[in-house]
């Protein structure tokens, strides 16, 4: 079950027509798709859509209830190869990932879909992950839209235009027969505001009616002759299709005063930021009036000849807004220009940054140089911006005290003992060549275990590390989460190091979730799930593609244990893949599992255990090598009232889930006593207060027996 | 947008120049960021604002730092256009849920004087790069209270995760009730309260705490940041049978003639080897205090001896099994854990400990003699490392764990005969020697000498690593004898020592040492 519950939520996709929705941008687009009669629904979770996928999940009985299917595709290529159920079916579908990292993987599936073009709408919903709080290479999606002629609409980022976009979407799609792109920004996928919504809508053609009808239609299909006629259907068909259809539907925006000399070009996503600015400048009202001539591409791909040579044909200047590199659009519009023609000049990469995200601040900038051009006469910001002296002070002033904090592995990881006996067996037997892949683990390149210094893709990991798996002095080393395995790794990395006969070392990660994106269960998970298969081993699978050497473990925290083993994959003399699955259950999702059961066990006085973890401040002398091994964000350090120490010594904070790696770690790097372990005993039953009593009272006679003995300076509070 | 016409917009009338109110939050994954927003937004919501709200989650999210973004406008006609992010310069009230963010918030030009009112809890979330330092990598708090008084146009910053915590509760409550005793937004405090009991889970704790933040910004005087005092030599009390009260009155008059600057701190120094071991013990460290005071100038206000007086003091009661065991096994100790750990009534605590003695720590406190002879024998160590060195958990509240400690403990009075003991005072001496015999030429440097005993800490591999570093700063500080920024090296030395666990920059900084000399 996922980290984040929306069960409530999903209630609101119950509403009818003319209700009104407030909430979050990935529910709208969930009422949306069913309000569009859509027919299946499916996608791989990941940043920023992850909580769709969620959304949908949770959803599943509405969903099932309209007769749409659902399903939690086994990664982005299952999802978009999905969509081939709108090839020869008049069926609506949409599927939903991250990009671009997800329509690279899904790219085999999506060129397929446009080559062989669809019936129903196909619409692939995509979150882009490029900008502040991104977790992937900065890259952006439109190429593959250009490479496979798949449209791609950029609504506004406002609900009421998010809404409107899927509709269109699926229409622009059958209007066209191409697959369409939903390209939606990190922060656009969490806004929230409100909307007028409509009917759920039953599929006209369900998928049940396509199995009891089957179709099929040869020219469909991707193979030569067919193949060279599909090129010449989209570029000669349904290219220019798609270009009429969206000047006559007006999906593009043009907001015009009158006698605007200059304009802006931008991307529908830019648009609030750059009307903020504008704003900012005088230029605009509250309500996105602005004094001068806005093309708000809704559609960024294609490109409409005629509607951008009309709104530049009385301009002497449009500035383009295109975040991402390189310029696409840009360049498109520049030939364009060109081949008309025209005295409009083209502003665009010139004045704003090639690469990186366009924050208000950037486009600040930018606007600020185009106006200054073009001589347009704009206000000095309203609110005056710091000047950038200010601003540079504060920076100088800050940046020694301020330290940057990346993410890394929560409170109680199960993953931070793998890797704190990976840096201790790097102690005993040297640094060894270590590939990372992607999933909570990478963190582990981050201080403070700075393991593994490459990632080449989801499942990649082991793959990545073959070059280096013929063997030599010291073994490689690769690592591989659960999700990763699920997703593509056991065939690209499992199966193809079983075939190359790598002699290397292969640690699995399986925390029972697809931890990273959110807590999605896998065919791994150990829960019961009344909708999915779950439950199936990684260690069998791994046999069951040929793997010999293979090692479980069951309990990540035994640090002792993992340190052993890695020790005997990295040294033992069988010649071949080594793989150590080590599991244990995120802590994330074990604590949203537990915490509830846990207070209602404690509201009805039944007696509950708690574990906590402590430091005696006494003995810690304030090294901080346990940090070192663990940086647990729980595990910190407070000042000492002891005057006769300089440094801060290690504590631990009220958010400690008492995992244990704290104790496990200093025992086994041999550190220092001072952790202990508090289980702390909640409504002891009867018997056992009785017998705790007495233990205590023993115990207490010994302590006082000693003190007696000796000088006991007490403290008395200031 | 200006706050002040905003406050009086408290009814539905909005002013004409009603303009849009953009609020950031800044905030460490984890901190319940996501509530705050929830809420904020409903309270907006139900004043008759239009409300746009964006977020990060995912990866970005884990315990890193994290931006959410909130604006709102009254709701008149049409929709609104918000942005999705903050931008410098363009931010009227800005929420730090932690001090460093509050200062990332400034240097990202959040935070500016003409309109941002600074909403920022005191508290500390350390960074990694602050904790890992072996030393004290702690960034100050000064720095950016500061730079806030700078750049905000109005700042509201204490303690605010102390209050959620007290009240059982967690940060989101006490930063949300701050926001509204600040009267930024121009909402009546009976609507913040209706969006916490809108979302309907810890509602009373989370009202408990939003009412002391609220109350807290309306009476600046207790404002006041609660900090806590270290330690004087005042504050504790003496209890003893009264044989050893004499002995100890004895010591302490003999303290009494020491400088008064020497004198405070000689006396927790006192008292902690007093308590390490005994009364003669005590005798013994001011016999070597005093030795170092009488080379001393008093022109430099006894630093030498100051500083001698704390690190003697750590050096004597250097950590060993028997310590170990013996504050493990204390009274006051199951006192402080149970007011930790909130254990109230019947309610009680298993304690687990983690031990993992070397074959070092188990030589160390055998008779020197047979010590000496074992340490010598790689054989035999090799035999008591397989034989004893393991993780070993024991249980302190049961009463065979108890007793095995209490007994070690309990080998206090044998400790003067240990191995251990005899290496560690022959080290205590040489250290101090070293001292004294750089003091007559370079006072400064002598001090260095005395300082760098900090670099030995703890216990097994630690107090190894510790050893290693000091030997080193001490061979260098001897490279600098003729040198006339002698200690001005010793001190980088020994920052460099501190500053990170390898040695990379200790041993760059021994490089420029010997090409100086």
């Amino acid at each position: 079950m996922a980290e984040r519950s929306f069960e409530k939520e999903v209630q609101m996709l119950k509403l009818g027509e003319g209700d009104e929705f407030t909430g979050e941008g990935i529910l709208a687009i969930t009422k949306a798709l069913l309000e569009s009669g859509v027919g299946y629904v499916g996608g791989y979770q990941g940043a920023p859509i992850s909580h769709l996928m969620d959304v949908l999940a949770d959803a599943e009985e509405i969903l099932s209830d309209l007769d749409v299917r659902f399903e939690a595709n086994a990664s982005e290529a299952a999802a978009a190869a999905m969509l081939s159920a709108s090839v020869h079916y008049p069926i609506r579908g949409a599927v939903t990932f991250k990009g671009s990292v997800g329509v690279n993987v899904a790219s085999d599936a999506l060129a397929n879909l446009a080559s062989a073009g669809v019936t129903g709408g196909a619409l692939i919903i995509i979150g882009e992950d490029y900008g502040e709080g991104s977790s992937i290479m900065q890259e952006r999606s439109y190429a593959f839209a250009m490479k496979s002629q798949i449209w791609m609409i950029e609504p506004r980022p406002n609900l009421q235009s998010i809404v409107k976009a899927v509709e269109q979407g699926f229409l622009l799609s059958e209007a066209t027969n191409t697959p369409v792109m939903l390209m939606l920004g990190i922060r656009s996928c969490h806004l929230t505001g409100s909307f007028k919504t409509r009917d759920n809508k039953r599929p006209p053609f369900t998928v049940q009616q396509a199995l009891s009808e089957p179709r099929k239609n040869i020219s469909r299909v991707v193979l030569p002759p067919m193949s060279y006629v599909q090129e010449q259907e989209k570029v000669n068909i349904r290219w220019p299709a798609a270009q009429s259809y969206i000047r006559k539907q007006k999906l593009n925006e043009i907001f015009a005063p009158e006698n605007s000399a200059v304009g802006i070009v931008m991307q529908g996503g830019m648009y609030n930021n750059v009307i903020s600015v504008l704003q900012r400048l005088g230029m605009a009202d509250l309500y996105g009036n602005a004094d001068i001539a806005l093309y708000v591409l809704n559609v960024t791909y294609p490109l409409i000849n005629d509607e951008f040579l009309e709104f530049c044909s009385n301009k002497n200047a449009v500035l383009v807004i295109e975040q991402g590199q390189p310029e696409f659009i840009e360049q498109t519009f520049g030939s364009m220009l060109f081949r008309a023609e025209s005295k409009t000049k083209l502003y665009g990469k010139n004045l704003l940054p090639m690469a990186g995200e366009y924050t208000g601040d950037v486009l600040m900038k930018g606007l600020v140089s185009f106006f200054e051009k073009t001589a347009t006469p704009f206000q000095n910001p309203q609110n005056e911006a710091p000047s950038s002296k200010a601003q540079e002070s504060a920076q100088a002033e800050l940046s020694k005290s301020v330290p940057i904090r990346p993410p890394g592995f929560c409170v109680g990881c199960p993953e931070r003992p793998i890797f704190a006996a990976m840096k201790l067996v790097e102690q005993d037997l040297g640094q060894h060549q270590i590939a990372g892949d992607i999933g909570c683990h990478l963190f582990a390149a981050l201080p403070p275990f700075e393991i593994g210094g490459s990632t080449m893709g989801y499942g990649l990991g082991p793959a990545s590390n073959a070059a280096f798996d013929g063997g030599g002095t010291k073994r490689s080393i690769s690592i591989l989460g659960d999700g990763g395995f699920w997703h593509n790794g056991l065939s690209s990395s499992i199966g193809n190091a079983v075939f190359n006969k790598s002699d290397s070392v292969i640690v699995i990660i399986d925390n029972y979730f697809s931890a990273a994106t959110g807590g999605q269960d896998l065919p791994s998970s150990r829960a019961l799930n009344s909708s999915k298969s779950t439950k199936h081993t990684i260690a069998e699978a791994v046999k069951g593609i040929g793997v010999s050497w293979v090692r479980q473990i069951d309990d990540t925290y035994q640090v002792e244990q993992l340190r052993s083993i890695l020790h005997e994959a990295l040294t033992t003399e069988y010649n071949g893949p080594k793989i150590i699955i080590a599991s244990s259950e995120c802590m994330l999702n074990r604590q949203r599992r537990e915490k509830p059961q846990f207070d209602k066990m404690l509201r009805n006085k039944k007696r509950v255990e708690k574990v906590r973890f402590g430091v005696d401040e006494d003995i810690c002398t304030g090294d901080h090598a346990c940090i070192r091994l663990s940086g647990c964000p729980s595990l910190s350090l407070k000042k000492s009232d002891d005057p006769l120490r300089d440094d801060p010594v290690a504590s631990i904070d009220q958010n400690c889930v008492g995992c244990g790696n704290c104790g496990e770690v200093a025992s086994a790097a041999m550190l220092c006593p001072s952790f202990y372990r508090a289980d702390i005993v909640l409504n002891p039953a009867t018997l056992e207060r009785f017998w705790t009593k007495f233990r205590q009272r023993l115990i207490n006679w010994l302590q006082e027996l000693r003190q007696r003995k000796r000088l006991d300076f007490q403290e008395i509070a200031p | 947008m200006n706050i002040n016409s905003a406050e009086s917009a408290v009814t539905a009338n909005f002013p004409e120049d009603a303009a849009v109110i953009k609020l950031a939050i800044m905030a460490v994954g984890g901190q319940g960021g996501g509530v705050l927003t929830k809420w904020i937004e409903q309270c907006a919501r139900s004043n008759g604002y239009a409300v746009q709200a964006t977020s990060v989650a995912g990866v970005a999210q884990r315990t890193g730092a994290t931006i959410y973004y909130i604006e709102m406008a009254p709701a008149i006609v049409d929709s609104p256009v918000f942005a999705l992010m903050p931008a410098a310069g363009d931010v009227d009230i800005l929420i730090a849920a932690e001090m460093m963010e509050a200062g990332r918030a400034i240097m990202r030009g959040f935070v500016t004087p003409d309109r941002t009112t600074l909403i920022a809890s005191e508290h500390r979330i350390l960074a990694l790069s602050e904790k890992s330092v072996p030393g004290d990598g702690i960034s100050k708090n000064e720095e950016i209270l500061e730079a806030a008084k700078k750049h905000a146009k109005r700042q509201i910053i204490f303690d605010m995760e102390k209050i959620a915590v007290d009240a059982g509760s967690v940060i989101s409550a006490s930063l949300f009730g701050a926001l509204a005793g600040s009267k930024a937004l121009p909402f009546s405090r009976e609507s913040f309260e209706a969006s916490i009991k809108a979302s309907g889970r810890g509602v009373e704790a989370s009202l408990d705490v939003f009412s002391a933040a609220y109350d807290k910004v309306e009476n600046p005087e207790i404002l006041s940041t609660h900090i806590s005092p270290r330690k004087t030599a005042s504050s504790c009390k003496v209890v003893a049978k009264p044989t050893l009260l004499a002995a100890w009155n004895v010591l302490e008059e003999e303290a009494e003639k020491l400088p008064e600057t020497v004198r405070q701190i000689a006396l927790i120094g006192l008292r902690k080897v007093v308590d390490y071991q005994d009364t003669k013990y005590g005798h013994e460290y001011l016999n070597r205090l005093t030795q170092v005071m009488q080379s001393d100038d008093p022109k430099n206000e006894f630093r030498l001896s100051c500083e001698t007086a704390k690190h003697l003091a750590n050096a004597m009661t250097y950590d060993d099994v028997i310590r170990v065991a013996d504050l493990k096994t204390r009274k006051a100790r199951n006192v402080r854990i149970n007011k930790e750990m909130g254990i109230h009534g019947e309610d009680y605590l298993k304690i687990t400990e983690f031990l993992h003695p070397r074959a070092e720590e188990i030589v160390g406190m055998l008779p020197n003699k047979l010590g000496c002879f074992i340490e010598q024998r790689p054989g035999i160590m090799a035999l008591i490392e397989r034989f004893f060195s393991r993780k070993r958990l024991v249980r302190t509240d049961s009463l065979l764990g108890f007793i095995q400690l209490y007994f070690l403990g309990g080998l206090r009075t044998f400790r003067r005969r240990s191995y251990r003991y005899k290496i560690e005072q022959k080290h205590i001496d040489n250290w101090l020697s070293s001292a004294l015999s750089l003091l007559p030429n370079d006072y400064n440097l002598a001090l260095e000498v005395i300082r760098a005993r900090r670099l030995i800490k703890g216990y097994g591999d630690t107090h190894s690593r510790g050893l290693t570093k000091f030997d080193r700063v001490l061979d260098g500080i001897s490279l600098l004898t003729a040198h006339k920024e002698s200690a001005y090296w010793a001190q980088k030395l020994q920052a460099a020592a501190l500053d990170h666990e390898d040695d990379i920059q200790l041993k760059k900084t021994l490089q420029n040492i010997r090409s100086l000399a």
